[in-house]
């Protein structure tokens, strides 16, 4: 049995989750899921800024911390803090633990092979649009394929102490340390499918260990000490997830089905480059004290293509905000609106959307929201997005002047004008398996 | 007798884009058949109404009592794009558990 925890459901997860993992129980591997969709194009926009950037910042000075308690302890880490740059990451944790042997797996980033791929006939159209790449190639910021758990695996076998990836998938981080522990190959796609659910109920951290979970919530014990998920994982392909004893949160079969259909699209095809996992098939036990058992999962061969996560310059946008108190609140946030409409459209201005919701009235639930007939007060939230960054910009000088000319009470102004964010945009596509090749690189 | 689904069930919500995916999770997994009766595609569509531009398609767990639906089109352009507070679509199972269901005194 080897122990696989994940410290870290996203970048921007808990700085103390993997520390705690180390020092209060036994664990073999510590994984690390840093990276979103538009991570990628925030990264690629610090390399082009800095080519000694563009990884999970927070990653190296992490390591420095534990360096020494990984050494004692012969705690494996697995991470895809690399980014769009995993080498640079790979000399920074070694320039602040020069004790950890480090290893890299390159080949995900396919930014500059994009014309080429196009040239071969690849179009990279959009899985849910359908429209081709060529559309949108002058605006691109980044293109990665999700690589899977074998390159990582791979990279586990240099006996290195910190694996880096750059845009592997999420599950593929807990799944590596199997397939290298337990020898498993390609076709035992049931094995492969069982760590590849292992790695969902856990990529997310504490997700599934009491965090978000929606029953009986305010009795999960002590939050504030949530222990983060520690998978169990068998030979055999069975596992059971766990948390170190004594911390806080709470891991039943509530909490781990929760987690498993979280992002979850159809059950019987959920698609990863080392297989297709059917959570169908899943078995759930309660064994007591924060301990369920996982059996029974079956997979099918891993598809012939490989999704590629392509960013890419969409527009601009602007939200903002102000609050009207009690009394008529909500009437007075739908006058502000009115006229900031009716100004703009003086102006001559239109946008590809603009949108309004009334937070403490309908912003969470839309019109399915409980209704409140007279609230306290109301925050009124209006968001526009377009392509002409000059529209957006003007846009943004229209609300705080209500605080004088419009509706009484306005308030919660404070932060004056709000600022105009680029719109860097996801474009989901696949690329067949055999034009990707991956490669590990020990980092000396 | 009609009661909320929040009685008989929990669930859990994300994003993939623009599509929404609300997990919606029997209690007791006795309820399960329930859930397949009451919670259908036709009657979530309707309960979300304008929010949802695409189809909804219902997804069986039978193994975990659980039913997982996609709303196409559902969270304003997704990610980034959208200008909604709410981008991911966090709190929409919450929001589905206010569905009311018609369920039996004895089978509850």
């Amino acid at each position: 049995m080897i122990r696989i925890a994940n410290g870290q459901g996203f970048w921007g997860d808990w700085l103390e989750a993997p520390v705690r993992l180390v020092e209060q129980g036994p664990i073999d591997y510590l994984v690390l899921d840093y990276l979103a969709e538009v991570t990628m194009s925030i990264l690629q926009k610090q390399k082009l800024a800095d080519s000694r950037l563009g990884y999970a910042s927070d990653f190296p000075p992490l390591m420095a911390r534990l360096a020494k308690q990984l050494r004692e302890r012969g705690v494996r880490v697995v991470a895809n803090a690399g980014g769009v740059n995993p080498v640079a990451c790979a000399e920074e944790v070694r320039r602040l633990a020069p004790c950890l042997k480090v290893a890299v797996v390159l080949g995900d980033d396919i930014y500059s092979r994009i014309d080429d791929l196009l040239a071969h006939g690849h179009d990279l159209r959009n899985m849910d649009t359908g429209q081709p790449l060529s559309s949108i190639r002058d605006r691109i910021r980044s293109a990665n394929v999700y690589t899977g758990a074998f390159s990582l695996a791979e990279a586990l076998g240099t006996g290195a102490d910190v694996i880096i990836a750059g845009r592997c998938t999420d599950t593929a981080l807990t799944l590596a340390p199997m397939i290298h522990e337990f020898g498993w190959e390609e076709g035992d796609w049931d094995r492969l499918a069982a760590g590849t659910i292992a790695g969902h109920i856990i990529e997310c951290g504490a997700q599934c260990t009491g965090g978000n979970c929606q029953v009986d919530w305010q009795a999960i014990p002590d939050m504030a000490d949530i222990g983060y998920p520690i998978v169990e994982a068998e030979p055999d392909g069975s596992f059971a997830v766990t948390k170190h004893p004594g911390t806080g949160g709470r891991i039943d079969k509530h909490t781990i089905k929760e987690q498993l259909l979280y992002e979850l699209g159809d059950p019987h095809n959920y698609m990863t480059p080392d297989c297709i996992a059917d959570f169908t098939t899943v078995r759930l036990r309660e064994e007591g004290n924060d301990r369920v058992r996982i059996t029974g999962i079956r997979g099918t061969p891993r598809p012939a293509t490989l999704k590629v996560s392509i960013s890419y310059s969409w527009g601009w946008k602007a939200i903002g905000t102000l609050v009207y108190s009690w009394p008529d609140a909500l009437a007075k946030a739908k006058t502000a609106d009115q006229i900031v409409r009716s100004r703009l459209k003086q102006l001559g201005l239109s946008f590809e959307q603009i949108y309004t919701e009334y937070f403490g009235y309908n912003a969470c639930h839309g019109p399915v929201a409980q209704v409140c007939a007279e609230p306290p007060e109301i925050q009124v939230r209006i968001g526009v997005r377009d392509m002409n960054r000059q529209s957006v910009e003007r846009f943004t000088r229209e609300l705080v002047p209500l605080v004088l000319s419009g509706p009484p009470t306005g308030t919660g102004y404070g932060e004056g004008r709000p600022a105009v964010r680029e719109i860097i945009a996801y474009w989901p596509a696949l690329v067949p398996r055999e034009e990707i090749s991956t490669a590990v690189e020990v980092v000396a | 007798m009609k009661v909320p689904l929040s009685r008989i069930a929990h669930g859990r919500s994300g994003d993939k884009g623009d599509t929404s995916n609300i997990g919606i999770i029997a209690l007791d997994e006795r309820h399960y058949p329930v859930l397949l009766r009451e919670v259908t595609v036709e009657r979530v569509k309707q309960f979300f109404g304008d929010m949802v531009h695409g189809d909804v398609v219902r997804y069986e767990l039978p193994n975990l009592g659980a039913v997982n639906f996609l709303l196409y089109e559902a969270l304003g352009g997704g990610g980034t794009l959208s200008l909604r507070i709410d981008a991911q679509g966090k709190a929409l199972s919450a929001a589905l558990l206010r569905l009311e269901i018609e369920i039996g005194e004895q089978e509850l």
